[in-house]
């Protein structure tokens, strides 16, 4: 589904990933860790289409066609979505006109017609049930004056109202308590199917017990250094992250 | 890949619609501002002697006054001799019904998207038609009269109803109110003038809509509403100008009078010509509306969209002298390229009881500057008097300004002044946010700017609330979900 080839990204001349190469096939959850500053946030919005990373090499096709030529917009109409780290405030749109739009202009740009009211409102009841996400947050404005972990929740429940392909969780676990991650985890669980992807990205395993992963990548200096199962994800809890920089270093010596 | 910068360019630069002009026989006065032209306009429109004395009035007083210093913007040249102080479509003779007006005319408004054929006219809206200077078309005329309602032109109303006339005009803004309205009061030239009876709901919106398009001419009309006890109306003006490469100016002023339990509610949509992207040409709105809530628990309301205009200095103001009067403002200001409004209100709280409510909402685009200005004064025999201020201003791209001068003086200690303002900026994160769940740029501004000013919005007729979520579509780019 996706593919990413020698992926090269900078950010104001800084070179940031350093020749990336990462297969996800379809249905299959993939966590990436790496020690702070490693550029996992990066490749995140790299794949999103932020606009101040310039991509500088390589390639990323996602169900055959390529990524990088695409606008933001376009990426996400396509099946790409990102749970953002840090969730914007929108202060005076609604909750509910925010997704009504995103979801009309996604169904659209497939050739849909746009949900009728009573449709989405529907959709919307069911999918709040799903990721426990609190109905009187609807008509609030879109993350405004939200807790950290209702935001995170937000990005969660927006996930499942739009359906997307492959979903790039950034760091959603940071900032949350142990119930709010338990409620983000389950939302998740229950979204996964045969069809969709997941990239997580996180900085503690934790976070992987409640979601398991195919695989579990490790990102450092801007390359993948070692790929395992969740096996690899224990074993960087308990030995940190000093004993594959130092392999690293030793394979390159020779 | 469109970045925001772009947008914001676009938004910047955005053609101005309604930039045509009319190609129509014109009688048009020679330029220059003296005692003759006033004689003259009078003369024209065949005006009772006491008028041409008021006129003359307000001549006098506007030649002893100066331009004002205090305003937030360098005030421009303005040339008063070189304008000429009436201009009218040449008609053939007195009409006496709409298939007599000159088709090019019809046309014109129609383009403008207000048909004065009232077959095709919006359902539930009486229009009054002003071109330059003088009024063409007054709608649904007929079926007003049936409840008693006088919906005409200004002209008309001297000449039908004077008593009426001479009682109210200048009763709120006096020819000695301000440099701009003593101008109007000399060689003020048509408008339009509303009298609701006693006890009379009006059945339907009324509006006028203004449309200058002769060269080198100010437009100066007047507009005076009179809703008498019991009685209810919403009322709204429109504009547009051509493009022109040099400014006009439009000095108009608008009276309301609300009487015992009246309501008025005066709603603005107005698109004039802003100028181009470098700030050549466009209008000077420089307009002086007030109103006055004479009766006990009267209400008045203004509401306004202003979007267009090189230059917009204007502060609907309401009087709230009858006890438990209430006073509103809502208004939503934009300005992109190199427009600048200087724009709020005046509310005097002097009866017992008083309330009154302002929403502002500002939005700078491009190199524009906006400026709230509002003064809520509580007099001391204003009792428990409540004003509640809500003042927010949007800010899009990093080249615009954006400034609030609120003042307020209260001489009653049971008076309750609220005052809350907010600034928030577009910003990059937040249309990446929306990009991110595929809705295009254009769409994320407009979006953001449509959730921004739906509190004023709301209170427009639902026509034109639809129209004026259009307009700002169009000025800012991009459209309403």
């Amino acid at each position: 589904m996706l593919t990413i080839k020698n992926l090269h990204a900078e950010v104001e001349g800084k070179k940031i990933l350093k020749g990336i190469n990462l297969e996800i096939n379809k249905g299959e959850m993939h966590a990436i860790m790496g020690p702070n500053g490693s550029g996992k946030s990066s490749l995140a919005s790299v794949l999103a289409g932020r606009d101040n990373y310039t991509v500088t090499e390589g390639e990323v096709w996602f169900n055959g066609k390529n990524l990088l030529d695409m606008a933001p917009e376009d990426r996400a109409r396509e099946g790409v979505f990102l749970a953002f780290q840090y969730p914007v405030e929108i202060p005076g749109v609604s909750n509910l006109n925010f997704l009504k739009t995103a979801l009309n202009e996604i169904r659209a740009y497939k050739g849909l017609p746009a949900l009728e009211a009573r449709e989405f409102l529907k959709l919307t009841k069911e999918k709040q049930q799903l990721v426990d996400f609190h109905s009187n947050l609807m008509n609030r404005s879109l993350n405004e004056g939200f807790s950290g972990g209702e935001k995170k929740r937000n990005e969660i429940f927006q996930l499942a109202m739009l359906d997307p392909q492959l979903a790039i969780l950034d760091e959603t676990d940071s900032g949350l308590d142990i119930d709010a991650l338990r409620i983000v985890s389950n939302g998740v669980n229950k979204l996964r199917d045969a069809e969709k992807s997941f990239v997580v990205i996180t900085h503690y395993q934790r976070l992987l017990e409640y979601i398991i992963p195919d695989f579990v990548h490790v990102l450092y200096n801007g390359r993948i250094i070692k790929t395992g199962t969740k096996e690899l994800a224990l074993e960087l809890e308990e030995r940190g992250y000093d004993w594959l920089k130092e392999e690293l270093h030793l394979k390159e010596s020779v | 890949m469109i970045n925001s910068n772009e947008i914001i360019d676009d938004i910047a630069n955005k053609e101005y619609e309604f930039g045509f002009s009319t190609d129509i026989e014109m009688d048009i006065a020679p330029p220059g501002l003296n005692e003759d032209i006033i004689r003259f306009i009078s003369a024209k429109k065949n005006e009772p002697e006491w008028l041409l004395e008021w006129r003359l009035k307000g001549f006098a007083a506007f030649k002893k006054m100066e331009f004002p210093k205090w305003q937030h913007f360098e005030m421009p040249e303005l040339d008063l001799q070189a304008l000429s102080y009436y201009a009218a479509p040449r008609k053939k003779k007195q009409l006496n019904s709409l298939d007599e007006v000159d088709p090019e005319l019809l046309a014109t408004f129609e383009k403008l998207g207000i048909p004065l054929n009232e077959q095709k006219a919006l359902t539930g809206v009486a229009v009054d038609a002003v071109f330059d200077s003088v009024s063409v078309a007054t709608t649904f005329k007929g079926k007003l009269k049936e409840m008693g309602v006088i919906f005409c032109s200004f002209g008309e109303a001297v000449q039908e109803h004077p008593d009426l006339v001479k009682k109210y005009l200048g009763s709120v803004v006096p020819h000695t109110d301000n440099i701009f309205a003593a101008l109007n009061a000399a060689v003020f030239s048509d408008g339009s003038f509303v009298y609701i009876p006693k006890g009379v709901r009006c059945p339907m919106e009324l509006s006028t809509y203004f449309r200058i398009n002769a060269q080198n001419t100010g437009q100066f009309e007047r507009t005076l509403i009179i809703a008498d006890d019991n009685s209810y109306v919403s009322y709204l003006e429109g504009c547009t100008a051509p493009m022109r490469d040099e400014n006009q100016l439009h000095a108009a002023v608008v009276e309301l009078i609300a009487l015992e339990q009246a309501e008025i509610k005066y709603s603005t949509v107005q698109n004039w010509y802003p100028g181009d992207k470098d700030g050549k040409g466009g209008i000077y709105n420089f307009v002086t509306k007030r109103g006055i809530c004479k009766g006990t628990a009267s209400k008045i309301s203004w509401t306004q969209v202003e979007t267009g205009s090189a230059i917009t200095w204007k502060y609907p103001s309401v009087i709230l002298q009858g006890d438990h009067s209430e006073g509103e403002f809502y208004s939503v200001a934009v300005v992109r390229n190199k427009q600048i409004a200087d724009t709020g209100t005046k509310i005097h709280h002097i009866g017992k009881g008083t309330k009154s409510r302002i929403i502002s909402k500002g939005i700078s685009a491009g190199r524009g500057d906006n400026s709230y200005r509002g003064l809520v004064a509580v007099g001391p025999r204003a009792d428990n008097a409540r004003n509640f201020t809500q003042c927010d201003s949007l800010l899009i791209g990093n080249q615009c300004g954006s400034h609030t001068f609120p003042y307020i003086e209260s001489r009653n200690k049971t008076a309750m002044i609220e005052h809350e303002a907010t600034t928030s900026k577009i910003g990059e994160d937040q249309i990446f946010y929306l990009n991110q769940r595929g809705i295009d740029s254009e769409k994320a501004v407009a979006l953001i700017v449509n959730g921004y000013v739906k509190e004023v919005l709301n209170q427009l007729p639902m026509e034109f609330a639809v129209e004026a979520q259009k307009l700002l579509s169009i000025t800012l780019e991009g459209s309403v979900g």
